[in-house]
């Protein structure tokens, strides 16, 4: 009962891995990009939430739908001002220049908040502990169930975002090959404005969530990114579903390592990840060689 | 060279070889260093011996085998932790150090199959993720007592004046030692080869390069070498936490030596590794926002003065001081 509880409790952990990791893997696949700075972009979103909360007393949730424009107008900035030169210059400089971005705004982070651990749990009233008991010993929080249906609705939509929409038609000419599609009229620069501040929205949306699970402090933002990679690469770059997948997997293998250690919840975590993308290298080398 | 007349094909120049002679002098005069230099000038010489190491290690990956690592402080840490258990192994103190940096080589060489198989940035974070496991692995060891770490007990056996002479020394010849071995390596075969792989993974490959081998030395050298400061640095810190050693600020450091200095080119890392010495000891009391400099310092370089210092110096007057690439230069 334990074990099957850890591994519910890893799927539902796996929603929230899905959810700070869509933005990195919808960049990635639209860009060619993985941003570095991707989880301290989530941290910085937690504390603007924070700082709205503390000082008005709102909900967090009134206070996300304040921060995501924000926040979509950072990432637009963001790869007008540097990511569109950075990807100029080579394949290499944009891991350069947003691990750069990354200790800027960490310490800016801790400049403005300080060291002190935040949360905006207290925020959200019973949500933070109420939860739905199925048999005697497994509890599902209201909260993690949230996140799990908000990871599963945000990756659905940007899936819906790109095969459906025009713009969607748009970004997906322009990752296949920007010079051809501006041939056919589409602005490339603006698509990509566009996806980044696409992007780094999903990144405010999972960062808000990150604050309401969990505490954050300014030097947290590495480990979500580290997170996120991993999702990402255990459900294969570049696809939606792969990614909750990904999550899923993660989540649960942290979970059954933290039963067996009391260490072994990071440890499972890079152990599953580097197995999966071990092994993946290897098939690719035995397909070559036959 | 029986190309167009008027044209040859020079790797030295008078000015190069004058630069070799003032490289060993200056290397000659570093080695009598702690005759003459004051306590304190000994121990910072040490420290800028270390950042020189850094520098040029992750500009050895990055700039000639475009391998961005944001995980190279797995060698710094592993290196440190290393020479802590050969030495709790009764290794005599020295000799672990030097080991331990040794070490971490080898497991370098023991994850390269791996790791290199990697593309930008799988490459880079997928290091990031081995140095967080070899952090969590490290403080499953008794002996490191988890984040609390332990020390170097056996330095103490040395009076602190002779201590930091040694490590001046020891610093001293790592950094001449691994600088020679690149420069030598990268003037030869595996300079061209590790530049084409850069450049091209797939035309290097279909040139006759051997990609993986080629980039493998790189990779090896380039963890010993981290390996070794990780072990300088618990040389002079006795010290040992798991954070401070397999801690990302290392990168962040490395990455913005190479850039400021110059990325891709031999002397580049040295000049960067020198300007983060003296911003750090010019502004290192400051903080918070001396790091927010830093991080914005790296991408205005890597953004605006993508050559950084060295190169764009280089660029601009045409001069090498130390060549390990050839040039087309006019005959008299």
């Amino acid at each position: 009962m334990i074990w099957l509880n850890q591994i519910i409790q890893g799927v539902l952990l796996g929603g929230y891995y899905a959810l700070i990791a869509c933005g990195l893997s919808f960049m990635f696949g639209v860009m060619r990009i993985i941003n570095l700075a991707h989880g301290d972009l989530a941290v910085l979103a937690a504390f603007l939430v924070w700082a709205i909360v503390d000082r008005s007393g709102m909900s967090p949730f009134l206070a996300l739908a304040i921060v995501l424009p924000v926040m979509g107008a950072l990432g637009w900035l963001l790869q007008r001002a540097m990511l569109e030169r950075s990807l100029r210059a080579g394949v290499l400089v944009p891991l350069l220049t947003t691990f750069g971005l990354g200790i800027v705004i960490q310490n800016l982070l801790f400049e403005q908040f300080g060291a002190d651990t935040r949360s905006l749990a207290p925020a959200i009233g019973d949500l933070a502990f109420d939860s739905w008991s199925i048999g005697s010993q497994i509890y599902v929080g209201h909260l993690a169930g949230l996140i799990f249906m908000v990871a599963v609705a945000l990756l659905g939509g940007l899936q819906l975002l790109l095969a459906r929409t025009p713009l969607g038609r748009a970004i997906r000419a322009t990752a296949e090959d920007p010079d051809t599609a501006e041939l056919v009229g589409i602005d490339a620069r603006s698509v990509y404005a566009a996806a980044a501040a696409i992007a780094v929205m999903t990144v405010a949306i999972a960062g808000t969530f990150l604050g309401m699970r969990a505490a954050f402090a300014p030097y947290a933002g590495p480990a979500q990114l580290i997170f996120a990679f991993e999702a990402v690469v255990i459900g294969g770059l570049g696809s939606m579903w792969g990614t909750l997948l990904g999550g899923i997997v993660l989540g649960v293998a942290q979970n059954l390592g933290a039963q067996i250690a009391p260490n072994g919840f990071l440890i499972a975590g890079h152990t599953v990840f580097l197995v999966v993308l071990g092994g993946r290298l290897l098939r690719q080398r035995m397909r070559r060689a036959s | 060279m029986n190309g167009r007349a008027g044209m040859s094909i020079e790797r030295w120049t008078p000015l190069s070889v004058a630069a070799m002679g003032a490289v060993a002098v200056l290397a000659a005069a570093l080695a009598l260093g702690p005759l003459f230099l004051g306590a304190y000038a000994v121990d910072r010489l040490t420290t800028l011996f270390i950042y020189v190491l850094l520098a040029s290690m992750w500009n050895a990956l990055a700039g000639y085998g475009g391998l961005v690592s944001v995980g190279q402080q797995a060698f710094f840490g592993l290196g440190a932790y290393a020479a802590i258990r050969l030495s709790s192994f009764g290794v005599p103190v020295y000799a672990a150090l030097v080991l331990g940096g040794m070490l971490a080589g080898a497991a370098a060489y023991a994850v390269s199959g791996f790791a290199l198989r990697l593309r930008g940035g799988e490459f880079a974070i997928g290091m990031w993720v081995l140095a967080e496991l070899f952090h969590l692995l490290v403080n499953l060891d008794r002996l490191i007592q988890g984040e609390t770490g332990t020390s170097l007990i056996a330095l103490n056996a040395f009076a602190p004046g002779n201590r930091r002479d040694y490590n001046y020394w020891l610093a001293l010849a790592s950094m001449a030692g691994l600088l020679a071995l690149m420069f030598t390596l990268l003037r030869g075969r595996l300079g061209s080869s590790v530049q084409a792989i850069r450049d091209s993974e797939e035309a290097a490959a279909s040139l006759g390069v051997r990609v993986l081998a080629a980039k493998r030395i790189v990779y090896v050298i380039a963890g010993a070498g981290c390996g070794l400061a990780g072990t300088l640095y618990l040389a002079t810190s006795i010290s040992f936490q798991p954070a401070t050693y397999f801690g990302v600020q290392w990168t962040a450091y490395m990455i913005f030596m190479v850039l400021v200095g110059g990325l891709g080119t031999f002397e580049g890392p040295i000049i960067g590794a020198i300007v983060f010495f003296i911003i750090e000891n010019l502004f290192g009391a400051s903080g918070i926002w001396y790091l927010v400099g830093l991080g914005a310092t790296a991408v205005v370089f890597a953004l605006y003065l993508p050559r950084g210092l060295w190169g764009t110096v280089e660029e601009k007057f045409g001069i090498r001081l130390l060549p390990v690439g050839y040039r087309v230069a006019q005959r008299p």
